[in-house]
Order: structure tokens, then C-alpha cells, then sequence
């Protein structure tokens, strides 16, 4: 297909997209496929028309997309992933259809509801987007929200950086999207090993889209770490000492170094990969001294530490709901610190362990092995740290309760089968099986997701002013909860058995029950899915009811809840003075906390500002210009972007000042109306009388 | 060990729910081994699951406790809101687990160390070489002057070493039964050990993903008795000798049954066998991407005339 490169158009033509798929051959491939396109489509239209109907496109804009303000950037870098995370879901569904209907005979070929071709493009997009577009934004989403209100900041170090970082990722996102419409997809999985998807062996744009994806997103990702790193070391409030941050900052550090140190391993195996397939250099090609172990070793030195990036905020979420729900101080905050530092520094250290069947001696693969077996200690004592901190205590059962409840009994087997890995004599048997397929996804849905989804629950008050709905919200957990033990069990059985990941057909009808147990789960994770649509849906048509203007519906004891719900703009009135660890429930011991500030003066704000926009437009237009051949828009996107730094760097940028006069009033009318609020026992907490004020009697802890 | 035998009871529960496995028909899973090393993986596992649960069962029991004593709709017990710290509880959580790690990592040194995949199980072991093609293993008996395409029979007592590269893409070859994987690349050689102690079939896979025919990347291993054996040798192949000619054929990116159509041959899913044409045929196989053979055994492109999207 290089061979006729259009100068304007590159290698696009009209047989790119599964549409024309679609009318060459009539099967129940090209049929998802083309319907795969359609939902993008007529979602971008009704998207669009629903959009102009309601004329949102200027508040979109003035109050959303130029916004350079943590809060607000953190709401879409969430609402980003949710809708990367339907995608996913999907996708997983289809697979798991798929492989209920694959059994087959080694003489014919593939059978099944999707070609062999097109599964291999779904399990490639799945992690793609899982990794990179759900759990990454989820999480970073998350921190960008939480992580200055808990530090007592009104901002981070880099506000339009920030900007910055989340159009690049939205650009890459952008990138596997249009996928589904122009072109196909890369075939090689989510860790794209070399030759396979070296230029030889996957001619095409499908690894393209996949390495500027990746490259794109990757630099947002390492952005976000410099400037979550320079928040944390330089925005504290005064008194707030390393050792009085709330744990979920501290996870937020490790994640931040973490970031610093580990994204750009991945940047530069994707660039050397480009640079294989573009530029007929010769990093990982079979011949002409090229050496394909060496990705998997660069790869997989980000892409362990990547594994606890995506943790260590859940973890961070699960020591604040453990102690907030159980009514009752964290159990063992030093000790907790310790481990999540020593799980940052370790995980940086078993990397080899993704690739134990190389063909290494033995010695190195039990160096590894036993990094990998140390950093489960760490794990553990936090885990034993957080029952601790709900043994004798008042635990509510909240929905976020029930995520940890999950997450404990579920996350300990995904340590089992981890520990079972770690072993080199037994990952010879079950590596690049379901088995590891089970095993990371029992690691990643109980740990990460359910974390996010508790910090979500948890924190959505103070976004939006309104607590979503606890009776939805807990059929949520229970069908994820249930949907992911009967989708991955399954495989489990099915990787000792002996079948391998990635595998599009099977001839072993042993398999076949275990297939239809995983399917089932997948049509609960599929409900799951509709159900967390649910909640938001309904909870916002009840959101006067479940409105929690107080600012404090969970009688939480850290800083971010001493504010309004929806926080304004500027968080806090006045910066303010930290006198304690979970300096907020101090307060509220020492009796009233809802003091306000004795004077109020100016706050200075970062300007809106439409540099992080431009700067996506330019990067999606450089990655979709560089997977088609588009030499003319890849060179101009390309000078686009310094050149729309250098422009931003010449100007005179004046900040927005928020004058003390509508910071007072703003302050005074939240304080007022907080004294005229009924307060809630906790007893209360789920009915319409949890108005967001507690009782503060209640408080101890 | 009380959780160890329970662990293996579970284990063995699963598969027991697999009539095939029990029943004969080609086996497919470590736990059913047929050599000492899968049986030593086997009992590994049962063995890491075991001490693990030391660790686990606290955590799977207390949950539900915690949860069900101290709910706030109906708490039982002390109430204790302001308790942070005990140094007792402290050494407890971070000793026992660094004790259960200590007795983990000294059996993972040991297993490990034992099943190294390139130290022979035995003196004199049977040397097989394995070529990795899209989407089809050869095999080369260099000291029987065979080849066989999809499938490897051994001897039963006698330690087999298999020499592992590929003529494509990475791929991992995996007999569960018998040992477990490898990585095999271009270019350069990795090496498996392993012996059968009883006779029987079983299925071997490439675990690595390698484009459109992978799942159908299977072969037959066969385990007979050393007389078996020798007449298998004997026997004589398809009347197909592995040269240049037939090598380039197989060289495509095709699956066994529609790789036995291009040479001739009927198209099921059978194996083939031959006879070699020349020696150093694996060695000179290696030495293409070393720049040594030229253009030789088709060079180190993609094969010429099949574009990707085969399989069909």
C-alpha cells in the first residue's frame, strides 16, 4: 500500500473503513466491525446535535475545555476515561462472545463470531485503552481533583501544563478512536512486541496508530508526574508536614516519581520502534543486528512500575474510605508511608519478571523471582493495615465500603497468583496463558477499578454538590464484583489447562464450559457498565435530594471536606494553617470548625486560557498525519507545537483576580447557610437529611 | 501442609471436572505431567499455593468477621475510634509476611535451580531441533536424519534437548505436560530439557502471538516406548525430503493442512514426515540472520508471494 503515497492524502483512500469491509463480505466480523463504526459515528453526530440543541458548545468551552483549574481538569480527565472504559467493557464482551463460539478443528478454519484478524485487533485496542485511556485517566483524573484540596492548594505547581498534559491524552485517545472508523488497528497486543509488529510483519497503519497513541499520551503522562511532584514538594499549605499529608497523598507522590521515572523507558522503546518502522533503522528487526529482547526489556522497565502507578492511588483511596467509614483513625499511618514508598522504589527492580522465559540463565530469573516475591510484603501490610483500621470501628456499608470489601477478598487471590508467577519453574508453565490473563486482570479490576470507583463515589459530592445514589451505586459494586469472579475465574482453569492468551480459536471442547461461565460474566460486566451509567443518571435527576451543600456528607476528617460542596473555584477562602495530621477533624474535636477567615483578600487564579486545546489539536493532527503518510500535516503540526510555545512564552499573561469583596460574600453565605442546616448522624448518612453538615459529637477518630 | 493437601484437592477438583483429561485424547496441562519436570512444576504449585495461604486466609476470614462484628447497623465489641498504632500488631504484619517470603524465595531458588530449562536431564540426551514457522513447528532429528513438521516423538527414559530458533516472528513453545516454555527468535538458540516417564500423547503450542493462524499453531508430541520408538524412526516419512525446495514451501505463512496441500499431500491436520536432505540445516537456518547464507533458505523477509491475512 506504500506504494501509491498521495502527496495530499497520503495513504488514505475510500477502502479504509469497515464500512467498505462491509460490502465486499457479509459476515458477523465485518457486521461488529462496521457496527463498532457506526456507534462512533452517530455518537459524534448525536453528540454534536445534542450539544447544539442545548446550546453547551460556549460553556463547553469557556467553563470546561480552557479551564486551566485542577478540579475541573480532573472531572475530564474521568469523564474521558468513562467513556474510553464503555469501549473497553465492550470490547471485552465481544471477545469473551467470541470465544464461546470458537471452538474449532485444527483442519478448518476459524470459526467464531468475529475473524481471526479482527480478535486480534480487539484484544490489542482492550489493553491499549484500558491501560493507557481508562486506568491512567481514571487515576489521574482522581489525584488532579483530590490532591491540591487535601494538600490545602488552590492549584497545581503547573496549571496549564496541566491543560497541556490532558489534551495530549485526550489526543491519543482521540487516535485509538478514530481507529475504529479510518483503517485497522495494530494486531500485536498491547505491548506491541517487535518483529511481529516491525514493518516486515505488519505492513500497514495499525502499529502506527498504536505507537503515536502511545508517544503522545506518554508525554501528557510524564508532564502530569512533573507537575503532581513539584505540587506535592512546593504547594503544601503552611503546617502541612510530609508526615500530616493524608495518605492519598502520598500514594499521589509515589505515583508522581513513579511517573518521572518509568514513562519515559516506554517513550523511548515506542520512538525506537517508529524509528524501526519509519526510517528502516534496525533496533528490533531479525536481521542487520537487531535485537528484539531489547524492547521487551525496555518496554517492560516502564511497564512494571506502571502496573503500581495504577495501584497506588487506589490505595491511597482505600486508606481514606477504610478510616472514614469505619468512624475511626487509620491504623498505622507511618507504616502505611513506609510501604508505599518501598513499593515505588521496588517496583522498579522485578521488571525481568514479565519475560522469565526468555531464554536468561537461571540465576537472573531468581534474582527477579524473589524482587518480585519481596514486593509483596509491602502489599501485604497495607492490606493487613486497613482491617486494622476497621476492627473496632463503626463500618458503614457503604457503596464504597463494598468496593473494599471486594477489592480485599478478591485482590488477595490476584496476590496468590502473582506469588504462583513470581516462581520462574511455574511461570514456565502458565506465562503467556489465561492464567496471566486472569491473574493481571484480578490485580488491575479489584485493585485499580474498584478503587477508582470507590474514589469516585466517594469524592462526588465535593465536585458536583450532590452524593450519588448508595442504593444504585452498591448494585454497581455487587455486579462488578460478580462479573469479574465469574468472567476470570474461568480462565484461570482454562490458562492451567493449557490455553493461551490472544488465541482466537480452540479445539480442546473441554474448554467450552469455562468459555460459557466467561461469557456469562461478561453479560454482568456489560450490566455493570449500564448500571454505573445508572447511578449518574439518576442521581442526578434526584439531586436536590441528595444535595450535601455543607460540604461534609461522610463526617470525613481531611481538609478537602472542610469546603462547599460543589467546591468554588478558589477552594479555599484563605490558604490555611495545618496544626495536625487530618488537620479537619482536629478541628472539628476542638468544636467548631466551620470558622471563618477574619479577613478575606484577593486570590489570583490562572487565566483560562485555549493553549492545552491547540496544543491537542496540533499533536492528534501530527499522530494522524504520521499513521497515514501525511508528510505536508505532520511537518506543520509538528513546528505547530514549539511554535505555539514560543508564541504563549512572548505573551503577557495577566491571572484572574478574584476580588476579596465576592470571596467574602461567596464564604459568608456557605458559613450561614452551614449554621442553618440540620446536622446528620451518621445514622442519617444515606437519607435526604445527610445535607452535608455532621454531627459533630459523633466525631472521633 | 494442611492447606497445601487442600490446595492440591482444589487443583485436582478442577481438573477433574475434565473427563478428556482423565479419559486419554491428547493432553494438554501440567497437571496431568507425563516427565519429572512438569511433575516437579506441579507440586511447586501445590507448594507455593500452600504457604501463601499463611498470608491469604487470614485476610479471606477476618473481611467477613470485621465486617459482619463491627457493621454500624449492629456493632458488637469495643469501639475504638482514636486507636492507631500497636507496636505488638506492627511486628506481626510486617514479620510474618517477610517470614512466609524468606521460605517462598528459598524454594523458588531451589525449584528454579533444579529446572533450569538448559541443564540435561541425563547424559547423552536426544537431540531435537525446533524451527518456529508461521504458523508450524518443524522439527530436525540431525542423528536420524529426520524432519517432521507439527510433530515430536520421543522416547520414554531417555532425555530429549530440544534446540529452539524460528524463521519468522518471536514464539514460545510450550509442552505443558512434559516441561514448560521457551522463547524461540531468529537468529539465535535457546535450549528446553526435559525426559518422558510414561508413554502418551500430548499437545504442544506456540503461546506467543504470531498473526492470523496462531490458534491452529499446535502439534502432536508423542511419548513411546524405546522400541516404539526405534520402528517410528524406521518407519520412513511422506516420501518428501526437507530441502531448499520443500523448506521454502513450509516457509509460508500457512497452517500444517493447508501447508500439506502446497507440498502434495492430502490437506488434513496431520503430521509430516521426512527426510533431510542435507545436515546443518537448523545451523545455516541460524546463520541467515547473521548475514552468512546469502539468499539461501529464503532469505530473512517475509516470505515472497503471501502477504499477511493467511489462515483462511
Amino acid at each position: 500500500m506504500s506504494g501509491n503515497t498521495s502527496p495530499i492524502f497520503g495513504n488514505l483512500n475510500w477502502n479504509v473503513t469497515p464500512y467498505t469491509d462491509l460490502l465486499q463480505h457479509v459476515d458477523s466480523s465485518t457486521i461488529v466491525g462496521a457496527g463498532a463504526a457506526s456507534v462512533l459515528v452517530f455518537g459524534a453526530i448525536a453528540g454534536v446535535a445534542l450539544f447544539t440543541y442545548m446550546r453547551w458548545w460556549g460553556p463547553l468551552y469557556r467553563i470546561w475545555l480552557t479551564s486551566p483549574d485542577a478540579k475541573k481538569i480532573g472531572i475530564m480527565y474521568i469523564a474521558l476515561a468513562l467513556v474510553m472504559l464503555a469501549r473497553g467493557i465492550i470490547e471485552g464482551f465481544v471477545m469473551r462472545a467470541h470465544q464461546a463460539t470458537a471452538l474449532g478443528t485444527l483442519a478448518q478454519p476459524e470459526a467464531g463470531l468475529v475473524a481471526p484478524d479482527h480478535f486480534s485487533q480487539l484484544f490489542s485496542t482492550h489493553g491499549t485503552i484500558m491501560i493507557f485511556f481508562v486506568a491512567m485517566p481514571l487515576l489521574i483524573g482522581l489525584i488532579n481533583f483530590v490532591l491540591p484540596q487535601q494538600l490545602g492548594a488552590r492549584d497545581m505547581a503547573f496549571p496549564v501544563l496541566n491543560q497541556v498534559s490532558l489534551g495530549l491524552t485526550a489526543a491519543g485517545a482521540a487516535l485509538i478512536m478514530i481507529s475504529l472508523l479510518v483503517g485497522q488497528f495494530g494486531t500485536g497486543g498491547w505491548t506491541m512486541y517487535p518483529p511481529y509488529t516491525g514493518i516486515d510483519f505488519s505492513p500497514g497503519e495499525g502499529v502506527d496508530y498504536w505507537l503515536w497513541a502511545i508517544l503522545i499520551s506518554g508525554m501528557g503522562s510524564t508532564l502530569t508526574g512533573m507537575n503532581f511532584a513539584v505540587t506535592i514538594f512546593k504547594e503544601r499549605a503552611p503546617g502541612m508536614h510530609f508526615m500530616r499529608m493524608p495518605l492519598f497523598c502520598w500514594t499521589s507522590l509515589c505515583v508522581a516519581i513513579m511517573l518521572v521515572y518509568a514513562m519515559p523507558a516506554l517513550t523511548v522503546s515506542s520512538a525506537m520502534l517508529a524509528l524501526d518502522r519509519y526510517a528502516g533503522f534496525h533496533f528490533f528487526t531479525n536481521a542487520a543486528g537487531g535485537n528484539m529482547m531489547n524492547y521487551a526489556n525496555i518496554f517492560w522497565m516502564f511497564g512494571h512500575p506502571e502496573v503500581y502507578i495504577l495501584i497506588l492511588p487506589a490505595f491511597g483511596v482505600f486508606s481514606e474510605i477504610s478510616s472514614t467509614f469505619s468512624g475511626k483513625r487509620l491504623y498505622g499511618y507511618t507504616s502505611l508511608v513506609i510501604a508505599s514508598m518501598s513499593i515505588a522504589v521496588i517496583s522498579f527492580t522485578v521488571w525481568l519478571h514479565h519475560f522469565f522465559t526468555m531464554g536468561q540463565s537461571a540465576g537472573v530469573n531468581i534474582a527477579f523471582g524473589i524482587a518480585t516475591m519481596i514486593i509483596g510484603i509491602p502489599t501485604g501490610v497495607k492490606i493487613y493495615d486497613w482491617m486494622a483500621t476497621m476492627w473496632r470501628g463503626r463500618v458503614r456499608i457503604t457503596t464504597p465500603i463494598v468496593y473494599l470489601t471486594g477489592f480485599f477478598l478478591l485482590f488477595v487471590i490476584g496476590g496468590l497468583s502473582g506469588i504462583i508467577l513470581a516462581n520462574p519453574s511455574i511461570d514456565y508453565q502458565v506465562h503467556n496463558s489465561t492464567f496471566l490473563v486472569a491473574h493481571f486482570h484480578n490485580v488491575i479490576i479489584p485493585g485499580v477499578l474498584y478503587g477508582m470507583l470507590a474514589g469516585i463515589h466517594y469524592w462526588f459530592p465535593k465536585a458536583f454538590g450532590f452524593r450519588l445514589s448508595e442504593t444504585w451505586g452498591r448494585r454497581t459494586a455487587y455486579l462488578f464484583v460478580g462479573g469479574f469472579i465469574f468472567t476470570f475465574m474461568p480462565l484461570y482453569v482454562l490458562g492451567m489447562m493449557g490455553f493461551p492468551r490472544r488465541s482466537p480459536t480452540f479445539q480442546n471442547p473441554e474448554f467450552l464450559p469455562w468459555m460459557y461461565v466467561a461469557a456469562f460474566g461478561g453479560v454482568l460486566m456489560m450490566c455493570a457498565l449500564a448500571s454505573l451509567m445508572w447511578t449518574f443518571w439518576t442521581s442526578y435527576r434526584n439531586r436536590t435530594a441528595l444535595a450535601v451543600p455543607g460540604g461534609d456528607p461522610w463526617n470525613g476528617s481531611t481538609l478537602e471536606w472542610s469546603s462547599p460542596a460543589p467546591v468554588p473555584e478558589w477552594t479555599f477562602p484563605q490558604i490555611p494553617q495545618i496544626q495536625a495530621r487530618g488537620d479537619w477533624g482536629e478541628a472539628k474535636r476542638a468544636g467548631d470548625p466551620w470558622k471563618g477567615p477574619e479577613r478575606y483578600t484577593d486570590i489570583e487564579m490562572p487565566a483560562n486560557t485555549a493553549h492545552g486545546l491547540l496544543i491537542a489539536g496540533a499533536a492528534f493532527a501530527l499522530g494522524f498525519a504520521m499513521v497515514w503518510h501525511i508528510w505536508w500535516l505532520a511537518i506543520l503540526s509538528f513546528l505547530a507545537i514549539p511554535g505555539m510555545i514560543a508564541l504563549r512564552g512572548m505573551r503577557v499573561i495577566t491571572p484572574k483576580i478574584i476580588p476579596a469583596a465576592e470571596v467574602e460574600e461567596a464564604d459568608r453565605r456557605f458559613r450561614q447557610q452551614v449554621a442553618s442546616l440540620a446536622s446528620a448522624t451518621r445514622a442519617d448518612e444515606e437519607t435526604e437529611r445527610n445535607r452535608g453538615v455532621p454531627d459533630l459529637s459523633e466525631f472521633a477518630g | 501442609m494442611v492447606w497445601a493437601k487442600i490446595g492440591a484437592a482444589c487443583l485436582l477438583a478442577c481438573v477433574a471436572l475434565d473427563p478428556a483429561l482423565a479419559s486419554g485424547g491428547l493432553q494438554q496441562s501440567f497437571l496431568q505431567p507425563m516427565g519429572p519436570v512438569a511433575e516437579e512444576q506441579f507440586s511447586h504449585l501445590i507448594r507455593v499455593v500452600g504457604i501463601t495461604m499463611i498470608v491469604i486466609l487470614p485476610v479471606l476470614l477476618g473481611v467477613p468477621f470485621i465486617l459482619w462484628r463491627y457493621r454500624y447497623s449492629k456493632p458488637r465489641g469495643d469501639y475504638t475510634p482514636e486507636w492507631e498504632f500497636s507496636k505488638k500488631l506492627e511486628y506481626a504484619l510486617w514479620g510474618v509476611p517477610v517470614l512466609v517470603v524468606a521460605v517462598l524465595a528459598s524454594w523458588l531458588w531451589y525449584s528454579t535451580d533444579k529446572l533450569d530449562p538448559y541443564v540435561p536431564l541425563g547424559p547423552d540426551p536426544l537431540q531435537v531441533q525446533a524451527i518456529g514457522l508461521d504458523w508450524k513447528w518443524l522439527f530436525i532429528y540431525p542423528e536420524e536424519g529426520i524432519a517432521t513438521v507439527d510433530e515430536l516423538v520421543v522416547p520414554v527414559g531417555r532425555p530429549v534437548e530440544i534446540t529452539l530458533t524460528t524463521d519468522t516472528v518471536m514464539q514460545s513453545l510450550l509442552i505443558a505436560p512434559l516441561t514448560g516454555q521457551i522463547y524461540a527468535m531468529p537468529g539465535m538458540t535457546t535450549k528446553l530439557n526435559f525426559s518422558a516417564t510414561r508413554t502418551g500423547e500430548a499437545e504442544g503450542e506456540n503461546t506467543q502471538f504470531n498473526g492470523d493462524g496462531f490458534g491452529r499453531q499446535k502439534f502432536t508430541v508423542r511419548a513411546l516406548a524405546p522400541a516404539d520408538y526405534a520402528s517410528w524412526v524406521e518407519g520412513g516419512g511422506d516420501g518428501l525430503t526437507l530441502d531448499e525446495g520443500t523448506y521454502a514451501t513450509l516457509r509460508q505463512q500457512s497452517v500444517l493442512a493447508d501447508a500439506r496441500g502446497d507440498l502434495g499431500l492430502d490437506k488434513r491436520a496431520e503430521p509430516i514426515v521426512m527426510t533431510l536432505g542435507q545436515k546443518g540445516i537448523f545451523e545455516q537456518i541460524v546463520a541467515k540472520y547473521h548475514g552468512a547464507a546469502g539468499p539461501r533458505w529464503g532469505g530473512t523477509g517475509l516470505p515472497q508471494g503471501n502477504a499477511t491475512g493467511g489462515g483462511e
